[in-house]
């Protein structure tokens, strides 16, 4: 008795503060809910402060510092707040290395701690120690390294400002281990941001406002290019306002899917390399391109020759480098999408006359949908994302990993509402899609999240099954397997001469058995008859599911633009 | 094409790597890169010389180097008015008996001798790139043993004249 009652004295008595639970004080005054993290040497004494801060903080614990910094991005992606991620030195870190970059070229905002060997044995080759700043210097929108406790409260504070402004983007904050395990001498001073260098411009030009609102106006053939940008900005309910207002077709990026309801007439679909060909042509013969928040990637615009070749092009962003980077601009309006969306629609402008445009473009839609074909030989891998379409009502989280699935994914869960879709656009990361749903279910406890995998994607990040079963989220998980990395099968068929080198996974884990190994539930099935039964179920279940689909493997993703080609070029549209 | 580019930045560590590294991944080519203190305490200037090739590709590298958090300016002053000087020290091989042969080269330069020894002297030179280069060739016939270049730095000039006069100003095209 008289031992317990010693110890509770200890345990109450103020102990000295150190770096780490200073670190973790400046957390919660950000507003900071979860961490998703994973211990080691040189984090030590930020996982002490983690367990006196006995909850008040909540730490996720994943299995590979892969899976937890894409659940990172897919909470960050739904909330749009700064996913936090902890992770040790040296291999920690490195682990981060694809996730980080991942976040930097979808601009997804992350504050990321790692840990670094003390400041007397940096540079020595110790036990753990790597290059993080030099290796993370290309692949994040700044990073710091800690060299005084006392800088602390500063360079959380505009870390978090940078990584959540502007265009939002990965920062990391490298904290040696004796920073974070010294103890605090005094309180140190309330951090403030100085960041002279730093000033991202949100709003627009009012003469490059008045240019492209006089050019809506005179188009005949105007079409708006809807990005991630109008996400980060918030601005859907104003994108969908100014395109109703002038009647103004929309295609969206991979990325902007969701951006702008996709039942409505407006709504011509995905544009780029698997986009609809209604998207696609809109983009050849506009006469008036307007970029709301995105980049002109590679895989949008084909050919940069045969790209928007009769448009006047304006570009709304918030980054002026993206601005002429891939696209000769004509209107460059730098500004935050939903800054430039409200002044636009403010503009008392009439609007254009393009009945005729708005009636070809109509007529793509009908003639050339989006099709596949029913085969007597097994289930297409389409029918099992509409199914899914389905039995969601179209209003799930979707997180996808990279491939074949992404892209049918892409085309047939068609989303009416913004900020339900996690995918993977510029890094192309495979191995994204479930610990991004996972990070998606953290954010959105209440809501649908499914996580559409690969047979090849699933098997690199499923370790994280750890996670939904410990926590009991209620992650789905829809394997499309077709037993092939199917885009790369694809390509080898169409562009390699049917040379199918290595993309044939010819030996696979039982899935539902690895599923019940984890204890979560597992259903196989082969055919449209046992899809139908099993998805109510699997969606009326409040736990995690994995449904492992098997389909078709010569299933190809159409339409396609080979490298290459023109946006136009299309090959595989309906005849 | 060249151009001269300046970006003011916070003088911290990294910075250097932060600016080169960029350049290297966008595959712009640096020809020279020389950085010190201005006048302001905590920061510095960096004075680049790269090669791009059309105005795109330098629209690019300003933007992509004033995204950069640490950079706190960046200007193309390749057409403005401006003084630019580089310093090479260059150790020539001469006996006693050349020394006044090769003090008659480098006078003309307003060079000057910074070392002597038995076979060899330094000379100072400080100028435009080209009368650096000037100097060097006239040098090699006597054997050039070690040539230490700073990289060009610049300033714009007090005045600057009208957009008209810019052309007989430009210091390299």
């Amino acid at each position: 008795m008289k031992v317990e009652a010693k110890k509770l004295e200890f345990q109450t008595s103020i102990a000295p503060k150190t770096g780490a639970d200073l670190l973790i004080d400046l957390l919660k005054k950000e507003g900071v809910d979860t961490l998703f993290g994973y211990p080691g040497g040189a984090v030590l004494p930020i996982y002490d402060a983690i367990y006196r801060a006995q909850g008040s903080i909540k730490h996720v614990l994943f299995r590979h510092e892969q899976g937890l910094i894409h659940a990172a991005e897919g909470y960050a992606r739904i909330t749009g707040r700064p996913g936090v991620v902890i992770a040790t030195s040296g291999p920690g870190a490195t682990n981060l290395v694809t996730g980080i970059t991942d976040a930097m070229m979808d601009s997804l905002p992350l504050v990321v701690f790692t840990g670094q060997v003390a400041r007397s044995v940096i540079g020595t080759d110790a036990f753990q120690e790597a290059d993080v700043m030099a290796i993370t210097t290309p692949i994040t929108k700044h990073n710091y390294q800690v060299q005084s406790v006392s800088d602390l409260p500063r360079i959380v504070k505009e870390a978090f400002h940078i990584a959540s402004t502007g265009r939002p983007g990965p920062v990391l904050v490298d904290i040696p281990k004796d920073i974070s395990a010294g103890f605090l001498t005094e309180e140190p001073e309330e951090g403030s941001i100085h960041l002279p260098g730093y000033q991202p411009t949100t709003k627009p030009n009012p003469m490059q406002i008045k240019k492209l609102a006089e050019s809506v106006a005179k188009a005949k053939r105007p079409v708006i290019l809807a990005g991630a940008g109008v996400l980060h900005g918030k601005a859907s309910v104003e994108l969908t306002a100014f395109a109703e207002k002038h009647s103004l077709p929309v295609v969206t990026t991979l990325l902007g899917l969701g951006t702008f309801p996709a039942d409505s007439p407006l709504s011509l679909g995905m544009a780029g390399m698997h986009g609809t060909y209604a998207a696609n042509m809109a983009i050849y013969e506009c006469d008036l391109l307007i970029n709301i928040g995105a980049r002109f990637d590679d895989r949008l615009t084909g050919n940069l020759a045969h790209f928007a070749p009769h448009a006047k092009v304006a570009h709304i962003d918030i980054d002026p480098a993206e601005i002429g980077k891939n696209v000769a601009t004509h209107i460059p309006i730098v500004s935050d999408s939903k800054e430039a969306l409200n002044e636009l629609i403010d503009q008392a402008s009439e609007s254009p006359e393009h009945e005729a445009w708005l009636e070809t473009l109509k007529q793509y839609k009908q003639e050339y949908p989006l099709w596949y074909k029913h085969s007597p030989d097994g289930m297409c891998p389409q029918w099992v994302i509409e199914a899914v379409h389905k039995v969601t009502n179209g209003e799930a989280i979707v997180a996808t990993d990279v491939g074949q699935h992404q892209m049918w994914a892409a085309q047939y869960y068609t989303f009416k509402e913004p900020h339900r879709w996690i995918t993977s656009g510029g890094l192309g990361t495979m191995g994204f899609g479930f610990p991004a749903a996972i990070g998606a279910q953290i954010a959105a406890p209440d809501s649908t999240v499914v996580a559409i995998v690969g047979d090849g994607g699933f098997q690199m990040t499923l370790q994280e099954l750890s996670v939904i079963y410990e926590r009991n989220l209620p992650v789905k998980i829809i394997i499309v397997n077709n037993g092939a990395l199917g885009m790369v099968r694809q390509w080898q068929e169409l562009l390699h001469g049917n040379r199918i080198s290595e993309s044939i996974l010819h030996t696979q884990p039982d899935f539902v058995k690895l599923a019940e190994s984890y204890s979560i539930r597992g259903y196989k099935v082969a055919n449209q008859e046992e899809l139908i039964t099993v998805l109510p179920e699997v969606f009326a279940y409040d736990g995690p599911v994995l449904v492992d689909c098997r389909v078709l493997q010569q299933e190809k993703v159409y339409p396609m633009i080979a490298p290459g080609k023109g946006i136009h070029e299309m090959i595989g549209v309906k005849p | 094409m060249k151009r001269i580019i300046t970006a003011t930045v916070q003088d911290r560590s990294g910075v250097l790597n932060r600016v080169t590294g960029l350049l290297q991944r966008r595959q712009f080519n640096i020809e020279s890169i020389s950085v010190g203190p201005t006048e302001t305490e905590g920061i510095s200037k960096m004075t680049l010389v790269v090669e791009v090739e059309d105005e795109q590709r330098l629209e690019q590298v300003t933007k992509q180097l004033n995204k950069q958090i640490d950079v706190l300016k960046v200007s193309d002053i390749t057409d403005k008015a401006i003084v630019a000087r580089e310093l090479a020290l260059i150790k020539v091989a001469s006996s006693s008996q050349l020394r006044s042969e090769l003090n008659g080269i480098i006078d003309p330069f307003r060079a000057i001798v910074i070392d002597v020894s038995k076979e060899s002297l330094a000379v100072q030179i400080t100028g435009r790139p080209e009368k650096i280069d000037a100097l060097i060739e006239l040098l090699r016939p006597y054997g050039v043993k070690e040539i230490a270049r700073t990289g060009l730095t610049a300033l714009l000039r007090g005045h600057q004249p009208h957009v008209n006069e810019l052309a007989t100003y430009s210091l390299l095209k």
